[in-house]
């Protein structure tokens, strides 16, 4: 009778990346709720469009050769791409038209991702990839926003800093569908961070870097944290595991640094996007990061 | 208080299946098959040949070196074979094989000497005939601990009753059976070293063996014990040294630069053995567990032993065990075979079931830093990992591929499930090839 061999341990966990990522959807959940709830039917085609290219574009890439059988089988695979385009959506305008929903998870997918290489290799966060072209591509509608009580089509709250915190804070304010609600994105910040999925380093650095630097030049920090898309960003976005340091020491200068450049882009410059282009810019330099900061190792030189 | 390391992980303990099973003896085999590496470091030279009547503890093979270990004859009878075998390591090693006369004939009659009638000097050369290695399954010769340069100063010897790996209880068992005995052990090894603290530190999950330990120790103001948090790889040298002494062993170093050495439970339970009886080691307790071990037990086994022996007097194996291991889930070697021979080192035979054993396909690295985390000795295995795929030896050497203890803790708790441990180890190899020249 012959036994298998491998190399040790001969436990491992059961945890696998299509469980990690599968926890990071039902984080998503309540803001999915909160977008649907506040957005309607919009809300809810936007992220059924999204996810469904992000799936196909990924299972097409990587089951083409196995056949039509193999892509519909595998079209959940991971996990990471219904994530991507998960997340993609929820940072959408709720006006925005569908096909170019469609255009953004597909590219989210195809030149954010596999491009690279695949999961795991990618050097920028892809639904923020997807994000950027869009916005290129179609800056008024990407930028036209509708309140979600008296559906008015209108500025954000941080462009005009005209709301009260109360109806901030429960997301009844224009933004994107799942920026606006921060309880909904505090309560899957929680379930993540309790299933061990993300830790404190990057979003707490982040989020008090904004708070911090909004005090000092006088800008009300409640307003900057729950305005725009920093809660959502900082906790769904910044902390994306393959395009973030590896050492938790090097977390905190993503988390710190990416504070710092969405201030100054929210403070002294004209774009709208600081969280988007603050989390990518970071997303850049984290080879560098992880290349310079490493752990001092158990009896190694202090 | 409960003190510990920094990392770690809480892999299932599955102690409960042999922790109440009473250390019994395993009946004498027909034959044993003796290694002539049962210890890190040069090879045993045969003193025996084919034909040769031996006795129980008479020496068949003698030290290559400093650094090894005397091999003694571990049943009496005619030495029928010498030959290359394959061993739990996979290794061929060159093996002595002994046809038993069933008279369990020793070389002497063993002795019971107290401590006190023992010269301090003598106790090391006691340990270096007896063939004492270290039992908790890195086999370092003892001797060599103990033999420590003049510039060395060693203040503290720390007993490891951590046991923190799945299903093994031969530590907890002896701790428990033979508390006076691995006593005697550490004082006699502090004696040795000259020596005044003892420390023996045990997991928190054997709360019997930590009261039993301190009901024997009451009136010692030299020994204390120290209580564990119940982590893995807490019996790991380095890690039990930061939780015990809270300093750590600088890298490349050993523990006596620290002031320390530290012993297994079983090493001290049989230098104890050698030093009172005069008589050499040649047997050990192990524990055969794991769901698919059908009774399961702590042995007593003469080196040697056939595993397909032990584990038929342990009512053999269950149908759907697909696993063997010699040694333990975190450490241990895979064995394809049931027939291959125990030796100093084996501190388990573990038989695991279908269910037990992970088959999920790697799967490409998603960063998510829990390696990192877990690593005791802060390293990034992530990135060991792929530099050893591509044979980028200089930097991973520069990234500290020497320094890992080769815990496995990586390679449990990765999502993806990369082969963690088996490229960083084989990358260390290569590494230690080229550091070599």
């Amino acid at each position: 009778m012959d036994f298998l061999i491998t190399h040790s341990p001969h436990f491992r966990t059961r945890q696998t990346t299509r469980g990690v990522m599968t926890d990071v959807l039902i984080a998503l959940a309540p803001v999915s709720f909160a977008a649907m709830m506040y957005f309607g039917l919009r809300a809810l085609l936007l992220m059924v469009v999204s996810m469904f290219v992000a799936m196909l574009t990924e299972s097409f890439l990587l089951n083409k050769k196995d056949g039509i059988d193999a892509i519909i089988k595998n079209f959940y695979g991971d996990g990471s791409a219904a994530v991507t385009g998960l997340i993609l959506a929820h940072v959408m305008s709720p006006l925005l038209p569908l096909w170019m929903m469609a255009i953004g998870s597909f590219i989210a997918i195809f030149v954010g991702k596999y491009v690279f290489g695949g999961i795991g290799k990618n050097i920028f966060n892809p639904a923020l990839v997807g994000r950027a072209v869009l916005v290129a591509s179609f800056p008024v509608q990407m930028t036209t926003w509708l309140h979600p009580i008296d559906a008015v089509v209108g500025a954000t709250p941080l462009a005009t800093m005209t709301s009260e915190y109360g109806p901030m804070f429960l997301g009844m304010i224009g933004g994107a569908i799942g920026e606006t609600s921060a309880l909904a994105i505090l309560i899957g910040a929680i379930y993540l961070l309790i299933r061990k999925h993300i830790t404190w380093h990057i979003p707490f650095t982040y989020l008090g870097t904004v708070a911090i630097a909004s005090v000092i030049f006088g800008v009300d920090p409640v307003y900057a944290l729950i305005g725009g898309g920093l809660m959502y960003g900082s906790f769904f976005m910044a902390t994306d595991m393959v395009t973030t340091p590896i050492t938790r020491k090097g977390q905190v200068v993503f988390g710190v640094g990416a504070g710092l450049i969405t201030f100054l882009i929210r403070h002294f410059g004209a774009l709208n996007e600081g969280v988007m282009f603050a989390i990518l810019l970071m997303n850049s330099i984290t080879p560098l990061i992880d290349r310079y900061i490493k752990p001092r190792i158990y009896g190694g030189a202090k | 208080m409960a003190v510990t390391f920094k990392g770690g992980i809480h892999p299932p303990e599955f102690k409960e299946l042999a922790k109440d099973k009473v250390i019994e003896k395993l009946p004498l085999p027909n034959s044993v098959i003796i290694p002539l590496v049962q210890h890190i470091g040069a090879p045993c030279n045969t003193l025996v040949k084919v034909r040769d009547e031996v006795k129980v503890g008479q020496i068949i093979a003698e030290m290559g070196g400093f650094v090894s270990s005397p091999i003694h004859a571990t049943i009496s009878g005619t030495i029928k074979k010498i030959s290359d075998v394959e061993v739990a390591s996979g290794n061929l090693v060159t093996c002595i094989e002994i046809e038993n006369d069933g008279l369990d004939e020793w070389i002497s009659e063993p002795m019971d000497r107290s401590l006190e009638e023992i010269e301090a000097s003598e106790i090391v050369n006691i340990i270096r005939d007896a063939g004492i290695v270290g039992m908790g399954g890195a086999g370092f010769p003892t001797h060599v601990k103990y033999t420590l340069p003049d510039d060395v100063d060693v203040d503290t010897i720390i007993i490891n009753g951590a046991e923190c790996e799945p299903y093994l209880t031969c530590d907890y068992r002896l701790m428990l059976e033979e508390g006076e005995k691995v006593i005697y052990g550490l004082k006699a090894m502090m004696k040795s070293a000259k020596v005044r603290k003892g420390i023996i530190a045990i997991e928190e999950n054997k709360p019997d063996a930590i009261s039993h330990l301190r009901d024997l120790t009451k009136d010692d103001s030299e020994i204390e014990i120290s209580v564990l948090k119940t982590k893995y790889p807490q019996g790991g040298e380095k890690q039990l040294i930061e939780a015990v002494l809270k300093k750590q062993v600088p890298s490349g170093k050993l523990p006596m630069h620290v002031g320390v050495i530290v012993n297994n439970v079983h090493t001290a339970f049989s230098v104890a053995e050698s030093v009172r009886t005069g008589l050499p080691s040649v047997e050990r307790v192990l524990t055969v567990s794991g769901q698919g071990i059908n009774t399961p037990k702590n042995l007593i086994v003469r080196y040697g032993t056939n595993v397909k022996d032990i584990i038929d007097y342990c009512d053999g194996i269950k149908d759907n065990v697909v696993k063997i291991l010699s040694g333990a889930p975190m450490t241990g070697y895979a064995q394809y075979k049931l027939d291959f021979p125990v030796d100093k080192r084996s501190s388990g035979i573990i038989a695991l079931t279908e269910n037990e054993v992970d088959m999920t396909p790697e799967s490409a690295c998603i960063r998510c830093s829990r390696c990192l985390d877990v690593c005791p000795i802060n390293l990034v295995p992530n990135r060991l990992d792929e530099l050893g795929r591509l044979n980028k030896l200089e930097e991973a050497i520069n990234y500290n591929v020497m320094d890992c203890i080769e815990c496995s803790s990586c390679a449990f708790i990765c999502p993806a499930h990369r082969h963690l441990v088996q490229s960083i180890v084989s990358a260390k190899n290569a590494a230690r090839a080229i550091m070599n020249g």
